[in-house]
């Protein structure tokens, strides 16, 4: 398996308040990492360093081998890392096919006097990306709403119209911030298996953020937790669940020393 | 999807053979006006032509990608005496360029008009560009101001730069070059590419921006560069359009160009419906006419035995009503964001007239 992002001892700093202490974190091809921690952990704000939307104070990122620290958003997401947002973020006054198609736009060839004109790889790219985009949609089973606003679809639906959207882009790396936030136990359940599929059948690696720690356990291979931006664990689900800093940092420290005292026992 | 692909295929053939014939509609009608209609009404379907040119490329900045620009009147100034700069004939610098003669190059330079409006719209362009970087910077209102000073900067350098502007002067004795086919011709070239471009990749990539310009980036979209391109080729536009301005009005001064000028746009755009080109160039036509038509308040009319003496300034009065009216009771504008489509013409068709269903 390729390593796809290598997060090296990344630090960010918001005045006085430091965001996240040296964070290092990998994932390759074809992995799913869990990123977990209390609220304002810097989980988030972990995700939208990689992005390029905040600029780390120190440490370096590396995607598929290159260095892609201080990159703008856009160029970060043409090289291959797509992201969905903790609040959606859709285009709400277009279609929702709309939304998935100008994902797309970073692959089309022809210029805008092509476009203008009418010429033929205006339309072959045209039908290419259209036809794409109901793909996904298909895959997400959007593909009934393709003509609705994305605004006037639920909840849900937004969630998934946002993954069909990111995978639009034709991703190496998949950044899920809180996929499953407001599903049923019966679309998060159908949610992992989804995640479970998109990663056989793509081999894109998966980063993943939730609160949901039954899911976050199912799904992941490996989990990164932070706790007020320090990472205080690493491991395999079953690791993470019994670490006594992590249990500390959930439940608190005297809960954690009492268990952590009891398991002593 | 095959059956759908199908369906699209004949609904575009349809489409287009709809758009022909009623283009050549339009041009058996300007023929017939050129011929038959007198000069007044003439030059209000010449000034409707250009504010439709003026209103499309104007609602890509500010509807469709979404930036609140008040630039347009620097453009059309930056337009308008570029073209006119280049149809001068070199005597006719020499005679108007009284406190300063004309820089050197410029002064023997003459083209024909319609390679001055070129010149007009690519020199526009280019400053639009320029302008791009530092401009984008901010966002929503700031921009707004900045966008306004440009305005006001381009007026100052007008009336400051005698040897190239001839100051507050201005440029006179201008050829009436632009006439009903240049107008329109060009409004419909202008009116064509804009949608075109609205309908393809790009023009997505600009929705995006004005819906969530960090999703946009996050999608992969080099926003700052988006907007520098619907900047510059709304700006190619209205240069054009200040070039034909300019051979119809014939005498141009900095004073032409204030703020009123792009004020009266904004509320063509804001009236049509913001993100609807359809919009525009309804709210274009029906401003630039209305305008026009209401000044029958201010002339002395019987009113069923009632002697009205005509108030001047009635119109304006009259308009403000209209535009107060239309923000209450449509207040995404007449249009809202959505655009005309044949298949949406001939729906309400056949809805009104069920009898002729086939």
């Amino acid at each position: 398996m390729s390593l796809l992002l290598d997060v090296r001892n990344l630090s960010v700093l918001f005045g006085g308040v430091l965001a996240l202490n040296k964070l290092s974190l990998k994932i390759a091809a074809g992995e799913i990492i869990g990123l977990i921690g209390p609220n304002g952990a810097g989980k988030t704000t972990a995700f939208n360093v990689v992005t390029g939307r905040i600029k780390g104070s120190s440490g370096s990122i590396f995607f598929c081998g290159r260095d892609i620290t201080g990159w703008s958003p856009s160029k970060i997401a043409r090289n291959g890392i797509a992201r969905t947002f903790q609040s959606i973020k859709l285009y709400e006054d277009l279609s929702v096919i709309e939304n998935v198609m100008i994902a797309a736009h970073s692959s089309i060839s022809y210029s805008f006097l092509e476009a203008i004109l009418g010429l033929g790889r205006f339309s072959r790219d045209e039908s290419r990306i259209r036809y794409r985009a109901f793909e996904l949609l298909e895959l997400m089973n959007l593909q009934e709403l393709a003509a609705e606003r994305a605004s006037s679809l639920p909840y849900g639906s937004q969630r998934k119209l946002e993954i069909a959207r990111a995978l639009a882009l034709g991703p190496k790396l998949l950044l899920l911030d809180e996929p499953v936030a407001g599903m049923n136990p019966t679309e998060t359940r159908e949610f992992g298996d989804f995640i479970l599929r998109l990663r056989d059948n793509l081999s894109i690696g998966i980063g993943l953020i939730d609160h949901d720690m039954s899911f976050v356990m199912e799904v992941c291979d490996r989990i990164r937790v932070i706790d007020h931006g320090v990472p205080i664990a690493w491991g395999m689900p079953t690791q993470v669940r019994n670490d006594k800093d992590v249990i500390a940092a959930y439940l608190g420290v005297g809960f954690g020393t009492a268990t952590g005292g009891h398991a002593a026992n | 999807m095959k059956f759908m692909g199908g369906f699209l295929k004949v609904t575009k053939r349809r489409d287009g053979t709809l758009t022909a014939f009623s283009i050549i509609v339009l041009l058996f009608f300007l023929f017939y006006a050129d011929q038959n209609l007198d000069s007044y009404t003439v030059r209000i379907l010449e000034n409707v032509a250009i504010f439709i040119t003026l209103a499309v490329s104007y609602n890509l900045i500010n509807g469709v990608v979404g930036q609140f620009s008040l630039a347009p009147n620097a453009f059309l100034a930056i337009g308008a005496y570029t073209s006119a700069i280049f149809t001068l004939s070199p005597e006719e610098k020499l005679r108007s360029f009284i406190i300063e003669p004309m820089l050197w190059p410029l002064s023997v330079m003459s083209f024909p008009f319609a390679i001055s409006l070129l010149l007009a719209g690519i020199v526009t362009a280019l400053v639009a560009v320029m302008m791009a970087m530092p401009v984008f910077r901010v966002r929503g209102d700031y921009l707004a101001i900045v966008t306004l000073g440009f305005g006001e900067v381009i007026q100052v350098l007008a009336n400051n730069f005698l040897s190239i502007t001839n100051g507050s002067l201005g440029l006179k004795g201008l050829y009436p070059y632009t006439n009903l086919w240049w107008a329109w011709g060009f409004c419909i070239f202008t009116v064509f590419c804009t949608v075109r471009l609205i309908n393809s990749s790009y023009g997505r990539a600009m929705k995006a921006v004005r819906e969530d310009e960090i999703a946009a980036e996050a999608m992969g979209i080099n926003a700052l560069r988006i907007k520098t391109f619907a900047f510059a080729f709304s700006a190619f536009f209205q240069g054009v359009a200040g070039g034909l301005l300019a051979h119809l009005v014939t005498t141009i001064s900095p004073s032409l160009f204030t703020f009123m000028f792009t004020f009266n746009l904004l509320i063509i755009v804001v009236i049509g419906g913001l993100g609807s080109t359809t919009g525009s160039v309804i709210a274009a036509v029906l401003v630039t006419w209305g305008n026009e038509a209401l000044r029958i308040f201010e002339e002395p009319s019987n009113f069923f035995g009632y002697q009205y003496e005509g108030i001047p300034g009635m119109r304006m009065i009259l308009f403000s009503v209209i535009l107060i009216l239309v923000m209450l009771f449509a207040r995404n504008g007449i249009m809202g964001r959505s655009e005309f489509s044949w298949e949406s013409l001939l729906q309400w068709f056949r809805r009104k007239t069920p009898a002729l269903r086939v």
